[in-house]
């Protein structure tokens, strides 16, 4: 079967569709865009997590035919999705602020590696990730980016507890999640410094 | 001991770099980090190639048996279906591979001896056209007695998972099913029994621990023109899966060009092949690129797990506290091929006894071949399974004693120059009385964490989280300890060594250092520490790392908390040959201009040609002009001799590791749920060559060390051999809301023999995590508690 | 494999009439994990994300009229008032990302006897609006769950909608898995105080071939509320009431033993999730709560 669906604002049309293929498998071996990842194909571990219609949900359990017509935002359109928010002056609570540029001037020491690809814009979240130490084997990060994004603009305050449920459907198997606290602590502060 | 007041040790200084910045000893960023948060870094997973098939292997739906029959032709008549292929497709006779024991079929021939061993394998056009040819292929099997305990497998009439052995251990064993044995004996155990004033034993069950990294196995093989292939795989090794390849293809080394994609997460899963043979021979017999991607389902029987033990722990102690003997006996189970099984079983044995001072031990350890899915390398190897039950051992001394547990275990703690019961000489700080002293220091958490301002419970903080199981009720707090030892880098004299090729030349008018080994970044931040290392002993800026691949010698494997030191080595040791050559560049372009070329010793600092009183003599960029200099050259660190097969005696181990936890935790005592409130680290690394990947990588090991404690295990049906749980709904990892926050103490104390003075730190968390928080629950409930995981049926009396 | 994507209900209920092996999906929770694993392979796939209807509730006086679709997020966000069991046991669901898709409709058509929502379906009193083109019914909860992933729908109905009784009076819903979130439940327990008909009712998930409720706990219970006159004087349960409930309520498991749990172990996990369950909504009775209530 056929599907037309918007990813990352672009209009994406895939062919041939096995109709029992995910959402999953089309963004990442139909339309080029592997950024999402396939770690449980079953719900469990979130790293296929992408905004459907606005709202976070595991690709994985998406199926091909049911995103015809919606918008899918994936981690690869993450700082777009930032940048617009930030334009518009916030998000559906107005109160999401202009983190961006906050998170961009702040350069932490020694970052300054011809491989750490400087001048890519970044959402606040993705940069206060790096910054953090929240990366290891970066397996599970594009789906906690997409759940901790969504979480920051529902929630800019959130306390500890609010981050672990928000990210409770991401498992990560490098960092024990401490540096991904710390990392999620520092784009809401960041965040919050900027408004 | 307590009370000490000798200095423990200290960190190297470096001189050499130290005013460069992004060196050694920051906390530097990834140099892969933008491409991760950006989804752009392409694992294994996410290769795409035109025109590419894709693979898919049939498994073996029964754990033992004989296959009587395979029929693949109503498989191969599906529109789709490039390739079905079988042991008998094999092009070579070389059919098997494996680590150190070449046991493992590369599809299986004539008989499987676990539960979803590759049978055959199928090319098709689409993966659901693989999966329905797969399904198509017709086995017949007939089933064969299963061997799933020593009991069954060292049977006088068992059958022989393995025939005709001829591997280096089948001499040795008592017996075929047994992959290798080793004993530890030092002293007299009998003569020490009788000085000791308390006797405690203990039996000790280890449950089978998934690595559950979370990039599944995959790969992309294409095949070229010169007839070779090029595989783009995710490894732990380039070098030793090169190894296994090439033979089984038929083809020469340099015409399987293997390429590091990104790795997904390893913990010791990567160290075996798992379908790398598999897309080759698709792809050499196909014509066409072949992806292959496994599945949650399929990676659990894709990988080898952590061994599962039972370890019997005899030890005794004098009245005064002081330790007497450890007499222990220690059985892994190694599944149906060997993998590692033989060198986890050197480390269980040669590091049973734990980071204590004991002169009389006798410790056997044996790893046998069963029909349960193959053991092998997980983080930790050996030693985990031992601390566990050591550290079990010494809180219920302590308590025989009467002694504070960490006092006990601090007054029997080792030191620089205690004989392990190997013989070998610990000759490097061992600061574990330190350690322990340091993480029981730390301020604990309050109590009642969960109650809110409004006096209403948080249920994220309670047992039970999100479920709501309590809201208080039945929750006990308990806070328990443990301190474990992990030997660094390959032992038993293996030739451990790493190869790094360094350059350095003038680009866009500034000097810049490339780096370029075969080290496997599994996200441990190898890649990270080498450009620091070069920036340090080079003195620039700019540092490249080129991607891992074979077109430059071994790295050896990420592994044994190895790469720091041993890689690493290498890429200072290239660096510091790449520096002599372009001060003697120096020297001959400007010797003549400043005596200080000649007499003084001369740094590289800021891109500049220093002298060691901080007097710059030339600009790099000067000194390079046009050229540029390189070195590829492999560095090993000192050589280490196999344990005596009798004894156990022998210098084994080239470094050793220390970490020390206190975990507290709540338990729900009356539905048996446990909240791990924190579970505090001190470690020492040595020298913290990254402070942030570092602590990152000591929270990441604690939290797989919580995982065993409390969650995971691999459930094998023991009348059957075949897993029960093979997927994530039924094999549980800790979530955010399962992990506490884990404060860690740093401790830097110089191994002189090491680069740097660094320590590998990878490993040493996984152990004593896992033991402290068992000590904690038996603080807590007041339960002996001798198996991992604890269930809640164990902590309820309904199991 | 064929993908039906029906515009309307109506088209929805033709296409299951039509092709009455039709797999309907939603959040797809338990159909896509079963189509990714190669465990099914269904002949058709009639996809209701479409049906607007399906995403929306309404509010009666006596009942909520709930969306088969109505995902768990709207359900312990917006639901909290009206149907705090099922908000609770909404909050348990697997994860966020879940949450946000899934409904209780998928629980339902499942029919899996760890669905979480079935105990508080159980306990507050519910009704299934099966819908085929024959004609509507409503299928009271008791009824619906007829053996292990099975229920009473007909080959050709599709569930519309589950029309649940209003709390009146406090609910709670506990669930037991090995981890502290994102979790399939070992066994779980729901507890409704229904004050207006001086009864409580119960439900018990994962410890038995379908979810079901402690009867003779209930029994038990409403007479002993009634006999001591709790209702009205408003004191508290006394232990040995509250212990016989839960003794009952363990009693009316079915469990076994499997990789999640032992029977033995989901016995004993209900007997003292029925008596934690029954302090605290007995306690939000009697309105002296606040330190017994759970927070989230």
């Amino acid at each position: 079967m056929r599907v037309n669906f918007t990813v990352n604002g672009r209009p994406q049309e895939a062919d041939d569709v096995w109709e029992g293929e995910s959402l999953l498998y089309v963004l990442r071996e139909r339309l080029g865009l592997p950024g999402s990842k396939n770690a449980c194909e079953q719900g469990e571990c979130g790293s296929c997590t992408v905004r459907l219609d606005g709202v976070p949900v595991c690709s994985c359990l998406v199926a091909a035919g049911q995103v015809e017509g919606r918008e899918v935002v994936t981690v690869e359109g993450l700082a777009d999705h930032a940048k617009r928010r930030t334009e518009q002056g916030g998000c559906g609570t107005g109160s999401c602020g202009t983190s961006l540029d906050a998170a961009q001037r702040r350069q932490p020491p020694g970052a300054a590696d011809s491989h750490t690809g400087e001048g890519t814009e970044l959402a606040p979240i993705q940069q206060a990730f790096i910054d953090a130490g929240a990366v290891q084997c970066g397996f599970c990060t594009p789906g906690l980016l997409v759940a901790a994004d969504d979480m920051l603009e529902r929630n800019p305050n959130p306390t500890d507890a609010d981050i672990r449920e928000a990210l409770s459907g991401n498992l990560c198997r490098c960092t024990g999640y401490e540096k991904i606290m710390d990392a999620v602590r520092l784009a809401a502060a960041r965040q919050g410094e900027a408004v | 001991m307590p009370g000490r007041s000798a200095p423990l040790g200290t960190p190297t200084k470096v001189t050499q770099g130290s005013k460069t910045k992004g060196g050694i000893g920051e906390s530097t960023l990834r140099p892969d980090g933008t491409l991760k948060v950006t989804g752009e870094f392409a694992y294994s997973s996410d290769m795409w190639h035109e025109d590419m098939l894709w693979g898919q292997i049939l498994r073996s739906t029964t754990a033992h048996a004989e296959i009587v029959s395979i029929d693949t032709a109503e498989a191969l008549a599906l529109p789709g279906v490039y390739a079905v292929m079988t042991y008998d497709d094999l092009p070579t006779d070389v059919r098997n591979y494996g680590l150190e024991i070449q046991d493992t079929p590369v599809l299986a021939h004539g008989r499987v001896r676990h539960h979803g061993e590759p049978v055959a394998i199928v090319a098709a056009d689409h993966p659901e056209t693989a999966r329905r040819a797969a399904a198509k292929i017709k086995v017949e099997y007939r089933d064969l007695p299963v061997i799933t305990d020593e009991a069954s497998a060292t049977a006088p009439d068992a059958i022989l998972i393995h025939d005709n052995r001829t591997d280096r251990h089948s001499g040795h064993v008592d017996h075929p099913n047994i992959v290798h044995r080793q004993p530890i004996v030092r002293g007299n155990v009998e003569a020490a029994r009788e000085r000791a004033d308390f006797v405690v034993t203990g039996e000790y069950t280890f449950g089978m621990q998934d690595q559950a990294f979370l990039g599944p196995e995959s790969g992309l093989a294409v095949p070229a023109e010169d007839g070779g292939v090029d595989l783009y795989i995710a490894t732990q090794w380039l070098h030793s899966d090169l190894r296994q390849i090439a033979p089984v293809l038929g083809l020469p080394e340099d015409k399987v060009r293997m390429t590091m994609s990104g790795v997904g997460g390893a913990f010791g899963g990567r160290e075996d092949l798992s379908m790398q043979i598999h897309a080759c021979l698709l792809a050499l017999r196909t014509g066409k690129p072949v992806k292959i991607v496994y599945n949650r389902f399929e990676s659990f029987f894709g990988h080898v797990h952590r061994h599962p033990a039972k370890l019997t722990y005899e030890h005794g102690a004098t009245k005064d506290g002081k330790l007497t003997h450890l007499k222990a006996r220690i059985v892994l189970d190694g599944g149906a091929y060997a993998s590692t099984s033989a060198a986890v079983v050197g480390n269980a044995a040669s590091l049973g006894a734990g980071p204590y001072a004991i002169d009389d031990v006798d410790i056997d350890c044996v790893a046998l071949y069963t029909n349960n899915p193959p053991c092998g390398a997980m983080r930790g190897f050996g030693a985990v399974q031992a601390c566990f039950a050591y550290e079990a051992q010494m809180d219920k001394l302590a308590d025989a004693v009467g002694m504070d547990r960490v006092e006990f275990r601090r007054l029997n703690a080792m030191e620089q120059g205690t004989l392990l019961p190997t013989g070998q000489a610990v000759d490097s700080p061992a600061p574990v009385a330190e350690l322990l002293r340091r993480v029981k220091a730390m301020p604990l958490p309050p109590e009642r964490q969960w109650l809110t301002a409004g006096e209403a419970a948080d249920v994220r903080q309670l047992p039970g989280g999100l479920s709501n199981t309590t809201h208080g009720e039945g929750v006990v707090r308990g806070i328990g300890y443990a301190v474990g030892i992990k030997n660094v880098g390959f032992s038993e004299g293996f030739d451990d060594y790493s190869t790094a090729r360094v350059r350095m030349e003038v680009v866009g008018g500034e000097p810049v250092a490339t780096v370029h080994t075969a080290m496997a970044e599994v996200g441990q931040g190898g890649v990270t520490v080498h450009a620091q290392i070069a920036r340090t002993e080079l003195g620039v800026a700019q540092v490249t790392i080129q991607p891992a691949d074979t077109q430059v010698g071994s790295a050896g494997s990420t592994s044994a908390s190895r790469q720091t030191y041993v890689t690493g080595g290498a890429v200072k040791n290239s660096c510091e040959l790449v520096r002599e050559k372009v001060l003697e560049l120096g020297r001959r372009k400007f010797g003549s201009y400043h005596p200080a070329w000649a007499t003084a010793e001369l740094l590289l600092e800021g891109g500049k040609v220093v002298t060691d009183a901080g007097e710059v003599l030339a600009d790099l960029v000067d000194v390079l002009g046009d050229e540029s200099v390189e070195v590829e050259a492999e560095w090993r660190h000192r050589p280490t001799e196999p344990f005596d097969l009798r004894t156990g005696q022998g210098f084994g181990h080239v470094q050793y590791s220390f970490a020390a936890h206190r975990a507290v935790v709540e338990v729900d005592t009356e539905l048996g749920l446990v909240k791990v409130i924190e579970l505090a680290c001190a470690q020492d690394v040595g020298k913290a060559l990254n402070p942030l990947s570092i602590v990152g990588q000591i929270q990441g090991g604690t939290t797989q060390g919580l995982g065993i404690a409390v969650m995971e295990e691999i459930v094998v049906d023991p009348k059957t051999a075949k897993v029960r749980n093979p997927s994530f709904t039924d094999y549980l990892i800790p979530t955010i809301l399962d992990t506490p926050t884990i404060p860690v103490d740093v401790l830097e104390l110089a191994d002189d023999h090491a680069p740097y003075g660094l320590r590998g730190v990878g490993e040493a968390p996984t152990l004593s995590s896992t033991p402290a928080v068992l000590a904690a629950i038996r603080n807590a409930t007041g339960l002996e508690l001798a198996k991992t995981p604890v269930r809640p049926e164990h902590l309820t009396g309904t199991g | 494999m064929d993908f039906l994507r029906p515009a309307s209900w109506e088209e929805a209920l033709a296409a299951k009439a039509e092709h009455p092996t039709a797999v309907p999906i939603a959040g797809g929770t338990d159909v896509m994990v079963e189509i990714n694993f190669d465990h099914r392979r269904p002949e058709y796939l009639l996809d209701l994300t479409r049906i607007g209807d399906l995403y929306e509730w309404e509010t009666g006086e006596r009942s909520v009229r709930l969306g088969a679709s109505v995902p768990y997020t709207r359900i312990m966000e917006d639901l909290r008032g009206e149907l705090p069991g099922l908000a609770l046991a909404s909050h348990t669901v697997a994860s966020p990302q879940i949450r946000n898709r899934g409904g209780v409709g998928g629980n339902l058509g499942t029919a899996s006897p760890a669905g979480d929502a079935h105990p508080a379906l159980l306990a507050a009193g519910a009704q299934v609006e099966a819908e085929s083109v024959r004609g509507t019914r409503l299928i009271p909860i008791d009824d619906f769950y007829t053996g292990v992933k099975r229920n009473a729908l007909a080959p050709d109905e599709l569930i519309r909608a589950v029309h649940i009784d209003r709390a009146d009076g406090p609910q709670q819903y506990s669930k037991v898995g090995t981890r502290n979130a994102m979790v399939i439940a070992v066994c779980a327990f729901g507890l409704a105080l229904h004050p207006e008909s001086r009864t409580v009712r119960t439900g018990i998930g994962s410890a038995a071939p379908t979810p079901v409720r402690a009867k003779a706990a209930e029994e038990f219970l409403n007479a002993a509320l009634e006999e001591g006159g709790f209702w009205d004087n408003g004191k508290i349960i006394t232990p040995s009431v509250a212990k016989q409930f839960a003794d009952l309520c363990a009693g009316a498991c079915n469990p076994i033993d499997d990789v999640r749990g032992t029977a033995s172990y989901r016995r004993h996990a209900v007997g003292v999730m029925a008596r934690r369950t029954l302090t605290w909504t007995w306690e939000s009775y009697r309105g002296t709560a606040t330190r017994t209530e759970g927070v989230a």
